[in-house]
Parts: structure tokens; sequence; C-alpha cells
């Protein structure tokens, strides 16, 4: 995980900076030094342990900063019906997004969850996708998404968290055409 | 204590690997994923490399690739709806039949069967009828979700599917009529069974689960010592120890080395973890212990873990995060 957001960091610093030294070895950087550093003394100097340290590693403040970023990737996610963002139809709300324990392995591990417009609303899995596609793709490391409906706000909610959490079903859905159509129009950028 | 040591690690396939399997000799093995390639990697001095890439065979994705008993074909699941047969670099030939997504294939230990399954709910049972023919000989709609994955009995025509239902079920072939019927349903498991696996004699098979526990279960046929009841004469099975708490996230699939009598699961949490029986496990009551957690295997889900049918103590596993990892345990 470590020397996998570390070659992604010396990837982007060469983009950035070719004539930067690269170190051979593959550690810490000049750059990421001084931004590590940076982040520290907005933390008053706080010595970051345990979960704090992995979020630290991943470039966050702390776990709201994780939450943020992460609500920031979903909030612009169109509804697939109404000329609306998810944010606007309060589908998706920032208390919704929860940093939970990491894994034993150090990856993040975040649930989030969504309220659908209406109890029967029939498009609440092809958000789900659109929800887990648009944060896997969003964030440059690697994380661990529970995606759930609101308790209460649907009909089937059990059926479909367990399909919207089925990574070999989202795997071959997101090989249908159609659906993957769908997916990317939902979650575009805005021009 | 044990200990996995990692010996090669090896990247070929773009994007996530689904399916690695050994070939029956042990020293080479087919791996499947994403990028719609099959691999054949072999052995050459001290390295694994790619011998042969098979393309062209499936319009998606690969979720499984198995060796028959001979050696000499490999057949390939693909989220295409289609099951492929391969002998010497080509295909010769395409099972169709299935609805949507074939998610995992089985040839029987004599090799004159094949199973498929899919997300369409049903159990496909193919007999070989010559090199390149294949005759559906069974539809099997006993499961009501989408079916995980399909596996022979060691031993037997009987055949084990594991199911989105949270159910494993048992599949034979009557005396009477030779219909295919469902002989067993396994119900413990709180949600979806990915994977199973037979010990090397059949009596036990071992299941893991998006509920992230193992469980064992035990054959008890008519006339078994142990009293158990058997309704219609029809061998039941019993799920006789659960493994709760080691692991943190889905488990994608275990195998169980029909060797050293080993298991080792892939997890979703990005570990793999080695489970042996205690010496004073009881017949009806097993214990196991964990012997090792390789708890950062990979950078990603672990989805498949296979030993080596003849390196005791060797495995294999493969990755979302795109390489296939080759690890000696050393006990």
């Amino acid at each position: 995980m470590l020397s996998y957001i570390k070659r992604k960091l010396s990837e982007s610093d060469s983009v950035a900076n070719s004539s930067s030294n690269s170190n051979s070895n593959g550690s810490t950087t000049a750059a990421e030094l001084v931004r590590k550093t940076s982040q520290m003394s907005l933390d008053n100097g706080a010595i970051a342990y345990g979960e704090d340290a992995l979020l630290h590693e991943l470039g966050y403040r702390n776990a709201t900063d994780l939450q943020e970023t992460i609500y920031d990737l979903l909030r612009t996610i169109r509804d697939p019906e109404k000329p609306c963002t998810l944010e606007d139809l309060n589908v998706i709300y920032e208390d919704g997004i929860f940093v939970m324990q990491p894994t034993r392995s150090n990856v993040s591990v975040v649930r989030i969850e969504f309220n659908p417009t209406v109890p029967h609303c029939s498009l609440a899995t092809l958000i789900g996708l659109c929800i887990r596609v648009k944060v896997e793709r969003g964030l440059p490391h690697n994380i661990k998404l529970d995606i759930y409906i609101k308790k209460g706000a649907h009909q089937t909610e059990e059926e479909i968290n367990k399909q919207i959490n089925d990574k070999e079903r989202i795997a071959a859905a997101m090989e249908n055409p159609n659906l993957r159509e769908l997916v990317e129009n939902c979650i575009k950028d805005e021009e | 204590m044990g200990r996995l040591i990692l010996e090669h690690t090896l990247q070929g396939h773009k994007g996530r690997i689904w399916g690695v399997a050994w070939h029956p000799k042990g020293n080479s093995f087919a791996s499947c994923g994403e990028d719609k390639a099959i691999r054949v990697w072999s052995l050459s001095g001290n390295s694994w490399s790619t011998k042969t890439i098979l393309s062209d065979g499936h319009k998606r994705t690969i979720r499984e690739v198995r060796w028959s008993p001979c050696g000499e074909y490999l057949a390939s699941a693909s989220f295409d709806a289609t099951t492929a047969i391969w002998s010497k670099h080509e295909c010769n030939a395409t099972l169709e039949g299935h609805e949507n997504e074939v998610k995992s294939v089985s040839w029987s230990r004599s090799g004159g069967l094949l199973a498929t399954c899919s997300r369409d709910k049903s159990v496909w049972i193919w007999e070989v009828a010559g090199d390149d023919e294949f005759e559906c000989a069974a539809v099997l709609n006993a499961h009501t979700q989408d079916v995980k994955r399909v596996v022979w009995h060691p031993k037997l025509e009987i055949l084990a599917s594991a199911s989105y239902d949270n159910t494993i079920k048992m599949f034979a072939e009557s005396a009477l009529d030779s219909d295919w019927d469902c002989t067993a349903t396994l119900s413990s498991h709180t949600s979806t069974v990915w994977s199973i696996d037979f010990d090397a004699d059949g009596d036990r098979l071992v299941s893991c689960s998006d509920d992230a526990t193992l469980k064992i279960w035990r054959a008890y046929p008519p006339g078994n010592e142990a009293g158990i009841a058997t309704p219609d004469k029809t061998t039941v099975w019993k799920c006789v120890c659960t493994i709760a708490g080691q692991h943190s996230r889905a488990i994608y699939d275990v195998s169980w080395c029909k060797l050293t009598g080993l298991i080792a699961s892939a997890c979703g949490d990005d570990g793999i973890r080695i489970f042996k029986e205690t010496s004073d496990s009881k017949r009806d009551e097993p214990t196991f212990e964990l012997l090792t957690t390789e708890e950062s295997a990979h950078e990603q889900d672990v989805n498949a873990v296979e030993w080596n049918p003849v390196t005791p103590g060797q495995l294999i596993s493969c990755s979302d995060d795109g390489t296939i990892k080759i690890w000696k345990l050393s006990e």
C-alpha cells in the first residue's frame, strides 16, 4: 500500500518536475516531505498515530478531510432522471459518509449511506453504482467502500444493498454498454 | 507458527485478475481477468513467464479458468455468457446456453463431464462427447439467485454449487431415471457463498462467504456411525465448524490442499490466511487453528488462491491489484 502511494506520488512528481532527482529506492521525495511537513504544522504538531497516520500518509489532514473529499466527488453526480444533482435532491449528504476503522492491511474503509427520493425508487441500484464508480475513480489511492441505502428508506433495501456491494455483479454491470453509458452520463464532470 | 514466503510477483494482465488455476502437473498455471485474455505461465530456470496468451475467445471479462484432469484442455468461463474450451492454443469449442455471465466452470474427476453456472441462476452439466463436442446433459434450476461457483467432488460424480442465495447445493445423477437431482441444500451462511472446495477424500467441504466466515461441512451417508438421520437414504451434509472472527471482509476464495490438508483463504481485506486442523480435532466437531496471516498479501482484494496439486506448500494468488503471487509456506 505504502509503496503504491509512493510510486503514484513519485509518478506525479516526475510529471510535474522532470528534472527533480528521483530517489533510486523510491523513498520519500523532497517535495513530498515539504508537503507532509506543512500538513503536520496544520495539525499543531500533533504526532500522527494509528488511523490518523494512514490518513496523513494518504495526504489527508484527518477523517473529516477524507469525508469532505468523498462528498465533493459525490455531490455533483446527476440524478438519472431529474435535471438535478444528488446533493440537490438530498440523496447524498455529508453525514452519510463514515470513515471506518482501516483494514488490518491498513487500507481506508469508508461507508457511504444514501437516501433514495422515494421508497420504491427503481433507480437506487444505478445510483449505488454511480457512487462506487465515482469514488473509486476519483481517489488516487485504494479504498474499501461499503455502500448502503439509508435504513428504512427503500422497500427492497436489503436486496439492493447486497447487489451494490457484490463486486462481481458491479464488474459485470460496468461491462454492459447500456448500463455503462448511463453511469458515465451521471458521473461525468460538467464542462 | 508458519509463515508465507513470497517467491514471485508476476505482472502481465491489464487490470483486475479474477482467476488462477494450476495445471494438474503443477509446473504451469493459467490466469484470467478483465483484460479478456488467458495467460499460460510456466517456470523456466528460476522465473515464471507467460508462455502463451489466448485472446479473441471472449468479448467480456474471463471469470474463471480450469484445466481438465488430463491437462490437455482448458475451460474458460466468461461474462460474455459463453464457456470456451481450449486445446493447444486454439479455441476448440464455445458452449452457449446461459442467458448471461458464466461465473464458474469445473471438470469432473474423469474429465467426462463439465459443469458451468451463471447469474441466470442455473447450473448446466455438459457431457464431453468428443474432442470438440459437448452435449448438454442437464439444466439445474435449484438455486433462487446467481450461482457463483461449481466444483466437482474429487472422487464421485457429485457436483457442489455455491450461490448468492446464501446456500450450497449438491447434485447427483439419479440411478432410477438418470436425471440430475439436487440431493442436498447446505444452509448456514448469512450472505453470498463465494467459493467452495472439497478435501482430498471428498468427505468434507469448506465454504467461504460474504459473511466473513469459513464453514466446514461433513457428509453423513446412510448408515453413518454418528447416527445422523438420512431421510430418503441420501447423504446429509452438516456444518461441523464455523471459523469466524478471523476475516474482516468478504472471503472470495478458499482452497483445501489435497496434499497437506491445509486451508488457504483469499479475502477482500487484501489478506491470505492459512488454517490447519488441530491435533486434537474431533471427527464430528473438528477444530482449526490459524497458522499464519499475510495481512497485506496484495494491495487490493485477493480474488483467488489455489494450492499447487504436486508441490506441497506452494500457493498461488491473484488480485484486483493486477498481480499474481506465488508463495511458499514454511512451517
